[in-house]
């Protein structure tokens, strides 16, 4: 059911452009940027220059992408500084391509009443492994729960779907899958169900 | 996977004095889950919950199906509370696809997904009126939803499961009628609820069993991300129909309901509140809404999203905050579809709020917390 | 000629055989009170297990009252039921605990698949958690088809079973 119809002006050919997440510091187009959002967005700039990549800017939602190593410190500023108090969401989404495995917090705000609206989309990007061991390989990422408590249950989840240790968490237990589960992560893209 | 026991939360080293019981999968105050619970004497010392018992895959079942495909099965989660639970998704693929949505689209949504809330608390009430062994509070609430199940089958076709929303709009438009028919119902409707005071919210065995048990404050409440009433409860005023208002509740006439105890009384009286205020949109809406107008937009067949782009939206639905991150890369099956619910989110709520709780509280508390297991595990 | 037949041989097998006629003699007269007595008590656990669980609340509402067809609300103690509701998809990881449920319950015991997932894992037939049907795990004795199911339908469902159990024979035990 994917491919019948032949696309319409043909953007990206390869299924996945990993090049516009990563390295596209700005939208092309500099029309009308939201005003507290951009903000925003340079404050964060400001204090990490180089080391963090803002995404997309867009009403309500600044997404920023940071590298492994400065995840903590970027988190660290947004609750201190910024007042961004809680995760909303953790999200894993799997490229096998860029033979990454990324991790998106989805951080909003209940104390300062004028970001209420804001959604700040935090991505880091963890290494991917061919044949993964979750717990034992390379797929690592520090844990925010010590700065967003939040993100406890949601960190246990993305270690059980995608096999993402989380480096500092207490608790990596599997939460939603059987106990006896021995197979794949099962939201890797590698990880095929019936019939498809 | 490795069995020790970690730190802190969790369940503490078993000696003699302290049993470890399991509550669940198959207990009259458990749902569709196990909480394993340590017990000194009649006190929790530790909980563990163990959800996972409805997991069925909706995310990655998600990225085999087109966009529209994707729509039966994502509501599920909660057949109950359908509309609200698509009402992410369906805003997320039109911000996608860049679909302006008709203005009386608009309108039916919004009194679908305030319907659809009362019956969802509803059924809520009846199951936490049950647990607490109030008979009549099982009876009352699950007989009193029915009207307005009637009221969304004249309007989708089906009893619970309605797939109304579309990207685009909604499926159909109002059956001839409906908006004398519901206006009559939905104030027999709230004349009755407001009678649930007297056997339920003022009841004396309610309060005593409900009011300073499982005491969540301010502080935690934001720090756990805790949403919907179970932050509301604990004094923050955060609803996202006021704070982030999608269609239109912006036009619309109505509060939120904020308490500040933190309890499960407050907790269980919050969405009771809410659904005076859901009446209240509701006849604001059909007041309000174009009588005439198209409801849906036509769509292409296959539907593809441009290029790589990802996409957050929430709504507030029964059991709080509801998110739904897509990402998309072009083709017709979404890339990624992540379902941030608002039951996944209270339930980091619950080891805090049993420990140092009675045994006999623990239902009190638990479903208080407006919870739907199956929502939980996805 | 009694003599001759019996032996010390064959004196098990005609044992046996006495009391299966004696068996018989009393499951013609008493067998219709037995199952008239289980139709009009059917005890269902009290056990969700997915979605459709709604719905089966909804049937015990005072709009659907399956109680008036002799179907009681959901009950805590298993050792006490005698039905069991399968509702809706069973995962891998409830499987093992819905059988262990049923083992516990007393015989005689009923099962009915509720719901479209129960029967053929229904909308999610690709899933990577959900089993394809409960055959593999429950007899199931009453199949009802929906998804969910209508409360009128799972009314009809549990009827069909007392029609069922009202034709079975009551001297059935393990």
């Amino acid at each position: 059911m994917s491919s019948d119809s032949d696309n319409e002006p043909i953007e990206t050919t390869s299924d996945v452009t990993p090049a516009s997440t990563k390295s596209s510091p700005t939208p092309e187009k500099e029309i009308e940027l939201p005003k507290f959002e951009k903000d925003l967005a340079d404050k964060i700039v400001e204090k990490f220059n180089t080391r963090v990549k803002v995404a997309f800017v867009k009403p309500d939602r600044v997404r920023i992408n940071v590298g492994r190593d400065d995840i903590k410190e970027v988190a660290e500023f947004l609750r201190d500084v910024l007042n961004f108090d809680h995760a909303e969401s953790v999200s894993g989404v799997d490229y096998p391509q860029d033979k990454e495995i990324e991790v998106v917090y989805h951080l909003g705000s209940y104390t300062d009443s004028s970001l209420s609206r804001q959604i700040l989309v935090l991505a880091t990007r963890a290494q991917r492994e061919e044949n993964p061991i979750p717990g034992n390989d390379a797929t690592k990422l520090p844990s925010l729960r010590e700065v967003f408590y939040s993100v406890e249950f949601h960190e246990r989840e993305i270690f059980e779907m995608f096999g993402v240790y989380f480096q500092g968490h207490p608790d990596n237990r599997r939460l939603l899958l059987p106990e006896d589960w021995a197979d794949l992560p099962p939201l890797r893209k590698d990880f095929a169900i019936k019939g498809r | 996977m490795t069995n020790e026991l970690p730190p802190g939360l969790a369940l503490q080293k078993v000696d003699e004095r302290i049993m470890t019981l399991n509550v669940g999968p198959q207990h009259p105050g458990s749902g569709h889950m196990r909480i394993i619970v340590q017990i000194d004497g009649d006190f929790i010392v530790a909980c563990d919950p163990d959800p996972g018992y409805v997991h069925r895959g909706e995310e990655k079942m998600a990225e085999y199906r087109n966009y529209i495909t994707n729509i039966p099965h994502l509501e599920r989660p909660v057949i109950h509370d359908s509309c609200n639970i698509l009402y992410p998704y369906v805003l997320g693929v039109e911000e996608l696809l860049g679909i302006e949505v008709p203005e009386r689209a608009k309108y039916i949504r919004v009194i679908a997904s305030e319907l659809n809330r009362c019956v969802y608390t509803m059924y809520w009430l009846a199951i936490y009126g049950i647990f607490l062994g109030h008979s009549t509070m099982f009876m009352w609430p699950a007989g009193d939803r029915e009207l307005l199940i009637d009221l969304l089958e004249k309007m989708t076709g089906a009893r619970v499961t309605h797939a109304h929303f579309v990207p685009g709009g909604v499926r159909n438009d109002l059956p001839p009628n409906f908006e004398d028919v519901c206006l009559r119902q939905v104030n027999y409707f709230e004349k009755r609820i407001k009678e649930y005071a007297a056997i339920f919210y003022d009841n004396p065995i309610l309060i005593a069993r409900t009011a300073n048990t499982g005491i969540l404050s301010r502080e935690d409440a934001i720090r756990l991300g805790t949403t919907g009433s179970v932050l509301r409860a604990s004094g923050v005023d955060y609803d996202l129909r006021k704070k982030e208002p999608y269609d239109v509740y912006e036009e619309l006439d109505f509060q939120t309901n904020v308490l500040k105890e933190g309890d499960s009384y407050a907790r269980s009286k919050i969405p009771w509140l809410d659904m005076m205020e859901s009446c209240r949109i509701i006849r604001h809406a059909l007041q309000k809404m174009p009588k005439s107008g198209s409801v849906r937009v036509k769509l292409k067949p296959n539907p593809k999203g441009k290029g790589l782009d990802s996409v957050y939206k929430r709504v507030e639905s029964g059991r709080g905050s509801l998110g739904c991150y897509i990402v998309s890369d072009g083709k017709p099956e979404p890339y990624r579809v992540k379902l941030s619910v608002g039951s996944f989110r209270n339930l980091i709520a619950l080891p805090y709020l049993l420990k140092g709780e009675k045994l006999g509280n623990m239902p009190a508390v638990y479903w208080s917390l407006n919870y739907w297991p199956v929502e939980a595990d996805r | 000629m009694l003599k001759d037949l019996i032996t010390p041989q064959n004196a098990n097998v005609f044992v046996g055989k006495l009391g299966d006629i004696l068996e018989q003699a009393i499951d013609k007269p008493l067998g219709y009170a037995i199952n008239w007595g289980r139709i009009w008590s059917l005890w269902p656990v009290h056990i969700e297990t997915a979605c459709c669980s709604v719905e089966f609340g909804a049937a015990s509402s005072p709009r659907y009252d399956v109680e008036r067809f002799g179907i009681i609300e959901a009950f805590g103690s298993l050792r006490q039921c005698d039905l069991i509701v399968v509702q809706g998809t069973i995962t891998r990881k409830m499987a093992p605990r819905l059988r262990l449920v049923y083992d516990q319950m007393p015989e005689p015991k009923y099962v009915i698949a509720m719901g479209a997932c129960a029967i053929t894992g229904g909308l999610y037939f690709d899933s990577y958690n959900v089993l394809p049907g409960i055959d593999g795990v429950l007899p199931v004795d009453v199949y009802v088809p929906g998804c969910p199911p209508r409360p009128e339908t799972l009314i009809q469902g549990c009827m069909l079973l007392q029609e069922k159990i009202k034709r079975m024979k009551a001297r059935k035990f393990v």
